[in-house]
């Protein structure tokens, strides 16, 4: 209860002059924020799937089926499921490291861990087109024994690594390091081996949070465009992930389907959005 | 130092977790990077200097920074606003709303992309009412901005919105208390205290909009000298398997990109500092 409840005069239940803004000036911030937010955020969402619906569901559903669509969305999948399990176990073993235990170097590891977040898509692509490309450093090599890595799957893979290499670390990091060390300390005092003790004491308190940053991870490895398209090459049916596959359709002036196949990709935004707002209840509630 | 934590340490496992930490950290980023270091430390002086300073990569920086600049500030503006409103007013559906905001981290680059050009089209739902009056949002610099100002959303509100919530009431009691009117206690009172987040969020969203290429590309219309973003101009050059220039180019947003990154370490320690006096 805010001071100024039982402090009053017991006539209104609003705070007094001075504490709050009047209402005229809190009434006008609102709908300010409302329009922004309606214009920004709420307007695009509507846009993707009124777009995605425009000539009937059943273009809708073409659209998606079409042979190239599936093969961008197994390739997005392999891709997700590839790297978001990677940079789950590293998220999980730099949280156990530098929440747990002190050494010297610490911020500087903080740093260089959340590095990929300051680095622009694109250039992000275009380390790895520095490394494999034929004018790159391992590029002969690699064409002397017939293995394509750039403008191939592995590529593609290895870009989207970097690009969400932060998401699981940086979400368990603070969350660990505010839990301490002495529920874990007790067990291992008992008795519990490393294993067990991460299992059943560890894991129990960052679930929600490691959720939280899987999801997020995995939003942005099957949406990545800029890093996955400048290493892919664009091979239709081979080299497209979904978000390549939008640019394509797009560029084709397809937009029905460009937006169709967007939708997807929204959807998966609003799961995304859906399970963090939860893992965030879960997590405060316990 | 390593007996050090030999000796403190109860839990397992510091070994293999920092191992492993390092390594695949390495592996996946330092290595990398250092290709960019390398081949800018390959070219020559001259080279690099003509790269980054050609007209039409002089032209781009103007839009991409200044773009990414005013974008930020609107974000500043509408992001103190957004948090403050979502912190203090009571408003229904204020759990939805609040994770609306998150929408531009969720939401595929590309999607938002071709999303923000239908919109803002001569034909789309937004642009059509613009352009009578003279107003082009797609395919223009003022397009750029839109995008920006887009992804650029979540942060301010996200850095400033816990700030709010930790403010203590009594400050503002004791402002009023002694007088001060709603507005001298925001200027005085609140303002610096949330000013270190702010300008980290500002930062934040900047160091954003100036790499960002999937939402922009597709509203920015793309024309060399008047709405080219510099990562596309990267890209271009890759197209053209000019990859000196195309590094020389990275190296530059790279630069400013750890630049800001500074600032804003700076930033939290000045923050911490503020609130330990």
């Amino acid at each position: 209860m805010k001071s100024w409840e039982t402090t009053g005069g017991g006539k209104k239940k609003s705070p007094p002059k001075g504490l709050t803004e009047p209402a005229a000036v809190r009434w006008a911030l609102t709908c300010t924020v409302l329009l922004f937010l309606g214009f920004f955020l709420l307007l695009p969402l509507a846009a993707v799937f009124s777009q995605a619906m425009e000539k009937g569901m059943a273009a809708y559903l073409a659209a998606v089926r079409e042979p190239e669509a599936v093969a961008a969305i197994r390739l997005t999948l392999v891709t997700a499921a590839i790297s978001v399990p990677l940079n789950l176990f590293f998220g999980v073993a730099a949280a156990w490291a530098i929440a747990k235990f002190d050494f010297p170097g610490k911020s500087l590891l903080l740093t260089l861990i959340d590095l990929p977040f300051s680095v622009s898509p694109v250039i992000s692509g275009l380390i790895f087109v520095l490394l494999f490309g034929l004018q790159g450093w391992l590029g002969p090599w690699l064409a002397s024994r017939d293995i394509q890595i750039l403008f191939a799957v592995p590529g593609i893979v290895l870009a989207t690594i970097f690009v969400t290499f932060p998401f699981v670390a940086r979400e368990l990091i603070p969350l660990m390091q505010s839990q301490g060390k002495e529920e874990e300390e007790a067990a291992i005092v008992l008795g519990a081996g490393g294993f067990a003790t991460f299992f059943r004491v560890t894991l129990p308190n960052i679930k929600w949070g490691l959720l939280y940053g899987v999801i997020l991870c995995n939003a942005r490895a099957m949406g990545e465009f800029g890093a996955v398209s400048v290493v892919s090459g664009h091979i239709r049916g081979a080299t497209n992930t979904i978000p390549l596959h939008v640019e394509i359709l797009y560029n084709e002036y397809n937009y029905a389907a460009a937006f169709a196949v967007a939708s997807l990709l929204a959807l998966l935004a609003l799961v995304t959005l859906a399970v963090k707002s939860f893992a965030e209840w879960r997590g405060r509630t316990g | 130092m390593k007996k050090f934590i030999r000796q403190t340490a109860v839990l397992p496992g510091f070994g293999l977790a920092l191992g492993y930490t390092v390594f695949y950290l390495s592996l996946i980023v330092l290595l990398p990077l250092s290709a960019v270091i390398i081949k800018t430390a390959s070219l020559s002086w001259e080279t690099f200097w003509a790269a980054v300073t050609a007209p039409r990569v002089l032209a781009s920086y103007r839009i991409t920074f200044g773009a990414a600049f005013l974008s930020a500030l609107t974000n500043g503006v509408f992001g103190l606003l957004t948090a403050w409103v979502l912190v203090r007013y009571r408003l229904p559906g204020k759990r939805i709303i609040d994770a609306l905001v998150d929408l531009p981290f969720a939401l595929p680059t590309a999607v938002a992309g071709i999303t923000l050009a239908a919109i803002y089209a001569p034909n789309g739902w937004i642009g059509r009412y613009l352009e009578p009056q003279g107003l082009k949002v797609a395919y223009t610099p003022l397009g750029i901005i839109v995008a920006m100002t887009f992804i650029g959303l979540p942060f301010v509100v996200r850095t400033v919105q816990p700030i709010i919530e930790d403010l203590e009431g009594e400050l503002e009691e004791a402002a009023a208390c002694l007088g001060a009117t709603r507005w001298q206690t925001f200027r005085r009172v609140i303002l610096p205290v949330l000013l270190p987040a702010l300008l980290t969020g500002f930062a934040l969203a900047f160091a954003r909009a100036v790499g960002e290429y999937g939402s922009i590309i597709f509203i920015a219309g793309n024309m060399p000298m008047v709405s080219e973003i510099t990562p596309l101009l990267i890209i271009t050059k890759l197209e053209q398997y000019d990859y000196a220039g195309a590094t020389a180019i990275a190296t530059v947003m790279l630069g400013t990109a750890f630049l800001v990154l500074f600032f804003i370490n700076l930033l939290q320690w000045w923050s911490r500092r503020y609130a330990e006096k």
